[in-house]
């Protein structure tokens, strides 16, 4: 990585000091008092996360160049930071000792968060300390009057300040074990501040561990917790049945499994609708001899939806962010012996209901010889799922990983209908349930997509063309 | 040309002769055979001798202790050995085989420092550090599919094992020497005359006993500077520390060789810190430079370990009073005070000091130097005019030429040799050296800056080669790819000056190259030895395949590599 030497001057906006605790009223009477004997006025300053470049929103620190308590002169390069673009040296515009870094090596603050604390001089170490705990709690402790920018600027907390040890605990002979200062150098810890629990009042290394917020990391891990130790995170192994036959998964079983695990991280939710289907049955009688399913029927009204409705032909890959595909790939579930693949078709939306019809069968007859190439069964944007033939009246589809929605379809059935004049009719009704990835698409979406979707098969002439 | 003859003359003589002494050395704790004579002459590394033809007679001596050879001149023995450590223990089995008629005299154990007090119970504790340090490696465990859940050990159980093995090591050499006929005397002994020893066991009355050859083989003992206070509980050497009665939290090493390293690696796998008091500027002084920096990534840096060096610990109290051990740092060059270090304990490993007390050389007009016992270049003891004793040898740590265990050896069988009329030198610079650490440390020969130095000298240039263990797939296979291995060489003769290994099993490995240069292999010809595939062996393999050599005028007449031939 390239390491531009930017000097770039730090930020730094000037705090005057504040006591900490909630007795004293404010920091002027403080500041009286310790005015009279002292030349240098308390001083505690922000480094703030500074703006590299016009379009750095936040950036990462890279590396702390200068340690908490290392005592750092105008110009020195303090941290290194990587913006969008590229790691630069930033440096400070003052003197000071670097009391407490807010946002430590490997973390990100928005530009102009504070990141560290410097203060002017050693007495005001425990005052900039109290200051980090006040910053990483979010909120002022007790009393002291919050001026909003403190609140305002407070970053997302920052884990290793926020357990920053008693400040004052200065009178132990500061000796520390060979472990204990290799960690307070790795993690920046003071080991001035640290009170020193081992034999002897020496500071060990739980002590700085402690100091810098870090769980005991139990290194011998306690036996008690090993027995659940396996690969997959799946629930506890139950215990076996006695007489019961094991049957291991086979791969296909074995990766169903895993998906229909990994599917539970996903917050989903439902959305029903009925769907008239006697045209659709006419449509299907017509077009049945010339090899078209109803799968590839259901198949091409989705894809057409889909392409108006976007958003439910979409995915959700990183938590972050829409993925919306440039094609739609219908998955249809197909039940195969021994297990359910997915075999898809591509570009549903464009192809025609023979030439869809012409691949599904193709598709199907290498499913069933599992022969399915990976692109032809792990392709889908949208999956299909029908049990309508088995007169399932509904059910409820697992969205699989990598798709925003999938669609379960039960069986047409006649049904009495009532019509806005008063009329009661039978008519064939199939009721169609979608499953879908709340975090990309909510349920308006879902329901303008299924509107769309049961316009095209109430009036499905369109289908053919 | 002729001295390439002469190698291969003399190689494959010893080969012949080794072949048939094996058989008569394969005992518990048996001979070693270190600097290898070779019959024909023209290498002054290698012994000027001779035709051997005493095996036979040997073997016959074995049983009877020397009434074949017969001691003649009225002596009660034909060798007298003072000290029953590992350099007396080879010596003694050696005279047998030449048919001396042999006593061995030991006050203390039989084994010495090595077996009771250092190698071998170092080695019991070294092989439990290095199991924790593999059981408690995590990543390492899991990288290879492996789940162990929370090791411990049980220190009473740990320190039994150690010293287990050195009682077991020493009856093994105690019955070795009786069943040879060796007469194991014990008492302190003492040398009241020319070819006399007297020797006795407080409560008993002194004896007194004749001898043509007498050798000196008294060791060592730890080396305890001034002003430090060995309690044996919270300051102690490494005779306490074998005993391994408490793991302490912290404890401060004073001396970064062999033995402080050592017991860093113990003491770190059991769950202590440590801190390092070297006295001169560097970690590891002894070691090849490059290898003590790599040794410091490898051993130092990623544990639990830190150091102070230049600072002599100018005074050290041992834990009383409620008071921790307070060790005082002085700065090795000022004598400023730096500062004080308060730990749980502290080992003192700043080396060993021969023990020649009591010995009576003033008896014999000789003069010992810093306690040392001064020899010549055939461990013969020089009195205090300069001049040879005659019938007296040093060897082992009492004349502190190479302060091993094996090199003590070495030199006795080397005075064997010469007392059954063999003259025989030592080539101390074919001598291993090793330090059991996880991975291990070896090195044979001259470091770097010795070797660059002697090129000066000299006149010659000095080429370097180095492999990588992270090459080699046996190393990778066992996960444990860190470690070099160095040749120092001259590029126009391709001899070896030395080789340093720091690696898995890199105390094993190191015997290619010091038999290499014990025979006067060169690597032009040692480059063509075939090397069982994946072993770690490949490590040196790949190490001579390397070394280049500068085109001569004069060799082209013939050629060393041999293709065409085959």
């Amino acid at each position: 990585m390239a390491t531009a030497p930017a000097p770039l001057s730090l930020s730094a906006s000037t705090l005057p000091a504040r006591l900490r605790a909630g007795a004293v009223p404010a920091g002027a009477r403080w500041r009286q008092a310790r005015r009279g004997r002292m030349v240098v006025r308390a001083k505690i300053r922000e480094i703030f996360m500074p703006a590299l470049s016009s379009t750095m929103t936040e950036g990462k620190i890279v590396s702390w160049s200068a340690g908490e308590g290392d005592r750092v002169s105008k110009g020195d390069a303090v941290v290194v930071v990587e913006s969008d673009k590229a790691d630069m040296d930033v440096e400070t515009f003052h003197d000071g000792i670097v009391a407490a870094v807010l946002v430590q090596a490997g973390e990100s603050a928005p530009v102009g968060a504070p990141i560290a604390l410097l203060a002017e001089s050693e007495e005001e170490v425990p005052l900039a300390l109290s200051k980090a705990q006040e910053l990483s709690n979010g909120q002022p402790q007790q009393a002291p009057p919050a001026p909003t920018e403190d609140a305002a600027a407070a970053p997302p907390p920052p884990p290793a300040p926020a357990a920053a040890p008693a400040p004052v605990a200065a009178g132990t002979k500061g000796i520390a074990s060979p472990q204990a200062k290799k960690l307070a150098k790795q993690h920046r810890v003071d080991l001035a501040k640290v009170t020193g629990t081992g034999p002897y009042g020496r500071i060990t290394s739980a002590d700085v561990e402690a100091a810098a917020g870090i769980q005991p990391k139990s290194k011998p891990a306690p036996a008690a917790a090993a027995p659940s130790v396996g690969a997959v995170p799946q629930a506890a192994v139950l215990p076996p049945v006695p007489g019961a036959t094991v049957v291991p998964f086979t791969t296909m079983q074995a990766a169903v499994s895993k998906n229909m695990v990994e599917s539970l991280a996903v917050p989903t939710f439902r959305v029903g609708y009925p769907i008239v289907t006697d045209k659709l049955d006419e449509l299907y009688e017509k077009v049945k001899p010339k090899g078209v399913t109803m799968t590839v029927l259901l198949a091409k009204a989705a894809a057409m939806a889909l392409a108006q409705h976007p958003v439910v032909n979409a995915s959700c890959r990183d938590g972050k962010s829409f993925t919306y595909n440039s094609n739609i790939n219908i998955a249809v579930a197909v039940a195969i012996d021994g297990g359910l693949i997915t075999p898809v078709l591509q570009d549903a939306d464009k192809l025609d209901i023979y030439l869809l019809s012409q691949n599904w069968k193709d598709l199907v007859k290498k499913a069933r010889a599992k022969q399915l190439q990976p692109n032809e069964y792990s392709s889908g944007t949208f999956t299909l799922s029908n049990l309508g033939m088995f007169a399932v009246d509904q059910f409820d589809a697992i969205l699989p990983p990598g798709q925003g929605a999938i669609m379960a379809v039960g069986a047409s059935k006649p049904t009495v209908v009532a019509d806005k004049d008063g009329f009661f009719s039978v008519k064939s009704k199939m009721l169609v349930n979608v499953t879908a990835d709340h975090r990309i698409v909510y349920g308006a979406d879902l329901a303008a997509f299924l509107q769309t979707f049961a316009k095209i098969l109430e009036d499905p002439e369109s289908l053919t063309l | 040309m002729q001295s390439t003859a002469a190698v291969s003359v003399s190689a494959s003589a010893t080969a012949s002769r080794g072949g048939a002494r094996s058989e008569a050395a394969r005992r518990p704790g048996g001979v070693r055979v270190c600097g290898l004579r070779g019959e024909a002459l023209t290498c002054p590394s290698l012994r000027i001798s001779q035709a051997p033809a005493r095996l036979a007679v040997a073997r016959a001596a074995a049983a009877t202790n020397g009434a074949v050879a017969g001691s003649g001149g009225g002596f009660d023995y034909d060798l007298v050995i003072i000290g029953a450590g590992v350099g007396g223990h080879g010596a003694a089995l050696h005279a047998v085989e030449e048919g001396l008629k042999t006593a061995i005299i030991e006050g203390d154990v039989v084994g010495g420092t090595c077996v009771n007090r250092g190698c071998v119970p170092s080695k019991a504790l070294l092989a439990v550090s290095g199991r924790m340090r593999e059981l408690h490696d995590e990543h390492h465990m899991k990288s290879m599919g492996l789940q162990v859940s929370s090791p411990g050990y049980d220190r009473q159980g740990v320190a039994d094992h150690a010293n287990n093995l050195a009682s077991k090591i020493r009856s093994n050499l105690t019955n070795s020497m009786k069943a040879l006929g060796v007469d194991i005397l014990t008492g302190v002994g003492t040398i009241v005359g020319k070819q006399k020893v007297r020797y006795g066991k407080a409560g008993f009355p002194d004896k007194e006993i004749t001898a043509r050859n007498i050798i000196i083989a008294t060791g060592s003992v730890p080396f305890v500077p001034k002003g430090i206070e060995i309690d044996g509980k919270t300051v102690f050497t490494s005779d306490h520390a074998l005993k391994l009665e408490s793991v302490p939290d912290w404890i401060a090493i004073v001396g970064s060789g062999y033995i402080g390293l050592e017991f860093s690696d113990v003491y770190t796998a059991l769950g202590s810190e440590v801190t390092f008091v070297e006295a001169l500027d560097q970690l590891m002084p002894g070691f090849d430079p490059e290898i003590a920096k790599l040794a410091q990534r490898v051993l130092i840096n990623p544990r639990k370990i830190d150091y102070h060096t230049g600072v002599f610990a100018n005074k050290i109290t041992p834990a009383k009073d409620g008071k921790p051990v307070l060790i005082e740092l002085i700065d090795a060059k000022t004598k400023e005070h730096k500062e004080t270090l308060e730990v749980d304990a502290a080992l003192i490993a700043t080396g060993r000091a021969p023990f020649t007390k009591g010995l009576g050389l003033e008896n014999i007009n000789v003069v010992t130097q810093r306690g040392f016992v001064p020899v010549d270049e055939r461990m013969r003891v020089m009195d205090a005019d300069g001049n040879v004793v005659p019938n007296l040898y040093c060897i082992g740590d009492a004349n502190g030429k190479l302060m091993l265990a094996h090199a003590a050896s070495a030199q006795g069988i080397s005075v064997v040799e010469q007392i059954s009329g063999k003259d025989h030198i030592l080539n101390h610079l074919s001598i291993p050296a090793a330090c059991f650490t996880h991975p291990e440390i070896s090195m044979v020969g001259l470091t770097e800056p010795q070797a660059r130095e002697k090129a000066d000298k000299e006149g010659f240039e000095v080429n370097i080669v180095k492999t990588s263990f992270k090459a080699n797939t046996k190393a990778l296979a066992e996960n444990e790819g860190d470690g070099i291995a160095k040749l120092i060489y001259r590029p126009d003769t391709g001899e070896i000056l030395g080789v340093h290994i720091l690696g898995l099993h890199a105390a094993d490995l190191i015997h290619e190259a010091s038999n290499a240069i014990a025979l006067g292999t060169r690597v032009q010809d040692i480059k063509f030895a075939v090397h069982a595939h994946p072993t770690l062996s490949e490590v040196l393999d790949e190490l001579f395949k390397a070394a280049k050599l500068q085109p001569r005028e004069g060799r082209d007449s013939k050629p060393s590599s041999h293709p065409n031939r085959c």
